[in-house]
C-alpha cells in the first residue's frame, strides 16, 4: 500500500508540530520565571518583578542576555561532539512531545482532525526510546568538554539514568498490564471521565504505587533535584554544562525545561486521565462531541494538569537537598526497583485471578 | 552541665524502610515550603518604597545659617576638636566691614572642610558646636568615584540662602 498522504493532511501536521514545538517553547520559557517564582515565594521573596509587570518579561532578558555572550569553545574540546551535545540534548527533548495526545478529535464537517501529531502504536517504548536517548546529550556534552568535572558529571548522569530507568519501566509494566496497549491514544480513551463501571477510572487510582515510582523515577531522569547529582555545584562546580556559554549553555537549560514539561505532559496522560475530566460526557453533550470548544476545553484540562506537575516539580526542588551518591544508588536499586516488581508481580496476580 | 535545654541526642539508629523511601520526611518538608509560600513577604521595593529613618539617624552634615541667612559659624574650632576621626578642617577669617549680612560674628571660617571618608557620622561635632552652627540631617551620604570629590568643601556643606 502506497503512503496516502494528502496535501491537507500534510498541512494540519505542519501546523499542529509548529503549535506544540512553540508551545512547549514557551512553556519551558515561562517554566524558568515560574521557577524562580516559585522559588522566591517560599523564601518569602518578591522574585523577579523588575522586566515587565510581575516580571513577566524575564524570560526574554534571559535569552536576550544568553545570545548575546560570548561564545567559547574550549582548545582541548572535540569540536564536533562539543557542538552536537546541546543540539541533541534539544532535539531528545523536543522529541517526545510527538506522540502526547493533546485533546480529542476535531469534527469540521466530513473531516477530522487529531490532536496528536503521531498515534504511535507503540507510542510508550518510543518515550522511553527518546528518553534514554535524552541522556546522549549529556553524556557527549560533558564528555567532549575535555574537563574532568563535566567527564564525572556524565558519568553520574548516565548510571543515574540507567539505574531509575530500570524502575520506569517496571512501574511502566504494570500499567501496559491493565492497559493491554502501548498506545497513548488507547491509554487516554480507557480512562475516559472519571467514573467508571464502580471506580475511578484515571489509572493513578488502579496503580497508585506504579504512579508514585514513576513519579520518583521521573524525577531522576529529569535531573532534577533532589538527584541533580549531574549537576552538583560543590561537588562538581556546574556538571557537564561547565564548558559551555552562551546560548549553547541556553539549549541545556532550556531542554531541561521542555524535559520537565513534556514528561509532566506523559504523566498526566498515563496516569491522571491525559484530557480526561470528570462529567466529560455531559460537557460533551452541551458542546457537541467533536466540536472545537469541546477539544479546547480538553487541552485547557490537560495543559492544567501538567502545570500542576511542573509546581509539584519547582516545590520538590526547592524543598529538599540533593541526595548523596550512595543514596541515590541505594534508593534506586535497593527500594523502587524491589518496590516496582513487587507492584508488578501483585498486578498480574490481581489480572490473573480476578479479573479474568 | 548544659547551657541550655536545648541540646538533642542524635539518632544514629539504622533507617528503617519508611525513612528510606524519603517520602514522609519530603512531605513534611513541603508541608513548610507551602506554608510560607502564603506568607507575606516583607521585602521594601526599594527605590519606589523607602524605610523610615529612626529620628535619632545621623547623616550628612550641614552649615547653619540664622534668621537673616547670615552664616552662623564662628570657626571657633571645638568641632575638629571633638571629631573623633579628625575630619575636620577649618581656617578662620576676621570678618571686614561691610561683611555683616554675610557672617554673624566677628571671625568666620574662611575654608570649612569635612572629609566624608574619615568622618563616622557620630553627631559630636554637632554635640560640641556652641553656635549651633553645624547639623547632621537625614540624607545619607551619596558614593563617588573620586575621593578628592568626598572631601566636602565649604560650599557643599552650607545650607543654600533663602531669597
Amino acid at each position: 500500500m502506497l503512503l496516502a498522504i494528502s496535501l491537507a493532511f500534510l498541512i494540519e501536521k505542519i501546523i499542529l508540530i509548529t503549535v506544540i514545538l512553540f508551545g512547549s517553547l514557551g512553556v519551558a520559557m515561562y517554566a524558568t520565571w515560574g521557577e524562580r517564582k516559585v522559588a522566591a515565594a517560599m523564601q518569602d521573596r518578591p522574585g523577579p518583578n523588575r522586566a515587565g509587570p510581575f516580571g513577566l518579561l524575564q524570560p526574554l532578558a534571559d535569552g536576550l542576555k544568553l545570545f548575546m555572550k560570548e561564545e567559547i569553545i574550549p582548545n582541548g574540546s572535540t569540536r564536533w561532539i562539543f557542538i552536537l551535545g546541546p543540539c541533541l540534548a534539544m532535539l531528545t527533548a523536543t522529541m517526545t512531545s510527538a506522540i502526547i495526545p493533546w485533546g480529542p478529535d476535531i469534527t469540521l464537517g466530513s473531516h477530522t482532525i487529531s490532536l496528536q501529531v503521531a498515534d504511535v502504536n507503540i507510542g510508550i517504548l518510543y518515550i522511553f526510546g527518546v528518553l534514554s536517548l535524552g541522556v546522549y546529550g549529556v553524556m557527549l556534552g560533558g564528555w567532549a568538554s575535555n574537563n574532568k568535572f563535566s567527564l564525572l558529571s556524565s558519568v553520574r548522569a548516565a548510571s543515574q539514568a540507567i539505574s531509575y530507568e530500570l524502575a520506569m519501566g517496571i512501574a511502566l509494566i504494570a500499567l501496559l498490564m491493565m492497559s493491554g496497549s502501548l498506545s497513548l491514544r488507547t491509554i487516554v480513551e480507557q480512562q475516559h471521565g472519571f467514573w467508571q463501571d464502580g471506580y475511578f477510572s484515571w489509572y493513578v487510582f488502579k496503580q497508585p504505587l506504579g504512579f508514585f515510582i514513576f513519579l520518583v523515577c521521573a524525577f531522576a531522569e529529569l535531573n532534577r533535584t533532589p538527584f541533580d547529582l549531574a549537576e552538583a555545584e560543590n561537588e562538581l562546580n556546574m556538571g557537564y554544562h561547565q564548558e559551555y556559554s552562551s546560548m549553547k549553555l541556553g539549549f541545556y537549560l532550556f531542554a531541561e525545561y521542555i524535559n520537565m514539561f513534556i514528561s509532566s505532559a506523559v504523566m498526566a496522560t498515563l496516569f491522571f486521565g491525559g484530557y480526561n475530566f470528570p462529567f466529560m460526557d455531559q460537557v460533551a453533550q452541551a458542546l457537541g462531541a467533536g466540536s472545537v470548544w469541546m477539544a479546547l476545553i480538553c487541552v485547557i484540562v490537560l495543559m492544567i494538569k501538567v502545570i500542576a506537575f511542573i509546581l509539584l516539580f519547582m516545590a520538590v526542588r526547592w524543598t529538599i537537598p540533593r541526595f548523596r551518591y550512595d543514596q541515590l544508588m541505594n534508593l534506586g536499586w535497593k527500594s523502587l526497583i524491589p518496590l516496582a516488581l513487587f507492584n508488578m508481580l501483585v498486578t498480574g496476580g490481581v489480572i490473573l485471578w480476578l479479573l479474568k | 552541665m548544659q547551657l541550655t535545654n536545648r541540646a538533642q541526642a542524635v539518632d544514629r539508629r539504622p533507617m528503617n524502610f519508611v525513612e528510606k523511601i524519603y517520602v514522609p520526611a519530603i512531605l513534611k518538608g513541603l508541608k513548610i515550603t507551602i506554608s510560607h509560600a502564603f506568607k507575606r513577604n516583607p521585602t521594601i521595593q526599594y527605590p519606589e518604597q523607602k524605610r523610615p529613618f529612626a529620628p535619632v539617624f545621623r547623616g550628612l552634615h550641614i552649615l547653619n545659617r540664622d534668621e537673616e541667612g547670615r552664616e552662623r559659624c564662628t570657626a571657633c574650632g571645638l568641632c575638629a576638636v571633638a571629631c573623633p576621626a579628625e575630619a575636620i578642617t577649618m581656617e578662620a577669617a576676621e570678618r571686614l566691614p561691610g561683611e555683616e549680612h554675610l557672617y554673624r560674628e566677628e571671625k568666620y571660617a574662611a575654608r570649612y572642610e569635612i572629609n566624608m571618608l574619615r568622618c563616622i557620622f557620630c553627631g559630636f561635632c554637632e554635640e560640641a558646636c556652641p553656635k549651633d552652627a553645624i547639623y547632621l540631617t537625614e540624607t545619607v551620604m551619596p558614593p563617588n568615584y573620586n575621593r578628592a570629590a568626598l572631601i566636602y568643601k565649604k560650599e557643599d556643606l552650607l545650607i543654600p540662602k533663602k531669597n
